[in-house]
């Protein structure tokens, strides 16, 4: 990887995309959510207005270092996962950071926040976020095993670790996307993806109204603010990884924003009409029906 | 705070012995270790609020106080009655969250507590507690006649009559019960207050915590908490 100093101001540029496309997606998603509902929902824009409302609240507490870094590592997870990853294939300056060897760590990237999350809540001190975040980093486990399987098997098939060649290898054409030449590596991956976007059935570990929303109960203010930053670019950024790995990729803006609106629509579309799991009940699913299917994938490449 | 009663208040010297759970005291834990754990200190912070400025440049404190309007999320802690009526804000008939109203599970995370009707002493105790644990600017909305006078609960053993004698309210919303389409047009209200810099209740309750807590203590016959546990 060769590094040259435009390549900040241009990652930067990518960054501010994908947040404001995350932070309109997630608004999207639950007013459509609403609209199932009956309701009218959230205005379009009001996830800003709660950003700028946590920023400005003008006191916060603070339990300790590791509860101020939780956020943080949340949000590196998030800011990590894009940097790392080539967002438009071929563009010059929404390539980003990437190199040989970053699949290996996309998938590091994925689980980092989680594990950040986990030591923060634990120190802010409430029963319920230690609680929440066992549960959640249970669940999340079983679910990114597929996943893991399914980029092993990519791996394979391809014989590299870079993302960019992947993407590459899968250009001309719709039947050279993995989608075509490893299904069963799609399907085993697309387990994990309805289950890590914390969208129902599988998002009992944040639901409001179970252990009261979980791992960020005692967060507040700007610490709160800055993992709702997270929680608009960390999907976006996951969403691309999946675009990337098995969807072809995407040559510029519209290709990415009619491919990642479409991927993300379906964890959406499969949240509104089900109802919660409990989290013994997703991981029996997810060890049930995910894993063979991505045993299954890296056997038959 | 003029308006406070001084006859209400009640002999403020007798002490009140601790609750068992509360008191300093060893326990041996499941590896075996022996720790000293004095409930009080562990559990709860005593420093007292501070007075937050505002910010330094009108402008920007009006766009702040606009955000702030504009996303008020509120504490699901129902009181009495009235607590049957905000259910209905999350259906589709009213909806309240098209005007940027959600609902928070915990107190941290939400700056809009509703009493959502009469208090009884006991409950009073909690509300304090949530109240204290949110973080400012926070604002108080007393809901029916419960909350202003006592309403049919006046002459009742267990319940506070004026809730602003014991927290900073901002707005009242009259009824026994008011309605939904009341309860909207209160957050309505809410909303110009706190755009017009009004609504400095989390100030108002740190500038006069001494009378606030006079008021407090008077009617919670089992002070068993420091004064303050944000
Ligand atoms: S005002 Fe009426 S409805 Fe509301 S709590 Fe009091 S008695 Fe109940």
């Amino acid at each position: 990887m060769t590094f040259e100093w435009i390549q900040v101001p241009y990652a930067l540029a990518t960054l501010f995309i994908i947040l404001n496309y995350g932070l309109l997606m997630t608004a999207v998603v639950r007013k459509l959510a609403a609209r199932v509902g009956g309701r009218p929902g959230i205005p379009v824009w009001q996830n800003y207005i709660d950003l700028v409302k946590n920023f400005a609240l003008r006191s916060k507490i603070n339990h300790g270092v590791m509860y101020y870094l939780g956020p943080v590592f949340r949000l590196s997870g998030g800011i990590g996962l894009i940097l790392f990853v080539p967002t438009i294939y071929g563009s010059s300056w929404a390539q980003n950071f990437s190199f040989a060897g970053d699949l290996v760590l996309a998938l590091y990237f994925i689980f980092f926040g989680t594990l950040g999350m986990a030591l923060g809540a634990g120190e802010s001190g409430h029963p319920h976020s230690a609680i929440g975040v066992s549960r959640g980093l249970a669940q999340v486990t079983t679910a990114e095993l597929p996943m893991a399987l399914a980029v092993y098997s990519l791996a394979i098939q391809y014989q590299t670790l870079s993302i960019t060649e992947i993407v590459a290898a899968q250009q001309g054409g719709l039947f050279n996307w993995t989608l075509f030449t490893n299904p069963l590596a799609v399907v085993a991956a697309m387990f994990a993806f309805v289950g890590t976007m914390m969208r129902s059935p599988f998002d009992v570990v944040l639901a409001p109204q179970e252990i009261p929303i979980g791992p960020p109960t005692e967060y507040h203010s700007a610490y709160l603010a800055l993992m709702q930053t997270n929680r608009a670019i960390f999907p976006i950024a996951k969403t691309i990884i999946y675009m990337n790995l098995f969807f072809g990729g995407a040559a510029n803006w519209a290709e990415f924003a009619i491919k990642v609106f479409l991927l993300y629509m379906i964890p959406a579309v499969i949240g509104v009409v089900h109802p919660r799991f409990r989290v013994e009940q997703s991981i029996r699913f997810f060890l049930k029906w995910g894993l063979p299917v991505g045993i299954l994938a890296i056997l038959t490449v | 705070m003029k308006d406070v009663d001084d006859k209400f208040l009640k002999n403020l010297d007798r002490t009140v012995p601790l609750r068992e759970e509360l008191r300093p005291r060893k326990v041996t834990t499941p590896d075996g270790q022996e720790i000293e754990i004095e409930p009080l200190k562990d559990y709860f912070c005593e420093a007292a609020p501070k007075v937050h400025a505002k910010s330094y440049f009108p402008i920007v404190e009006d766009f702040y106080n606009w955000a702030r309007a504009n996303s008020l999320w509120i504490l699901g802690f129902g009181t009495g009655c009235g607590a049957i009526e905000m259910r209905p804000l999350m259906t589709p008939r009213f909806d309240a969250y098209r005007y940027g109203i959600q609902w928070r599970p915990t107190p941290r995370q939400s700056n809009l507590l509703m009493i959502s009707g009469y208090l009884s002493v006991k409950t009073l105790k909690r509300a304090i507690r949530a109240y204290e644990q949110m973080q400012g600017p926070k604002y108080v909305v007393g809901l029916g006649s419960c909350t202003i006078n006592g309403g049919m609960y006046w002459d009742s053993y267990n319940t506070i009559k004026r809730l602003d004698q014991y927290l900073p309210v901002d707005l009242y919303i009259a009824g026994c019960m008011p309605r939904p389409e009341a309860l909207l047009a209160g957050f309505m209200e809410l909303k110009k207050l706190i755009k017009a810099g009004k609504c400095e209740g989390a100030n108002k309750y740190a500038e006069n915590f001494a009378t606030y807590k006079a008021n407090q203590k008077s009617v919670i016959k089992d002070w068993d908490m420091p004064d303050y546990n944000w």
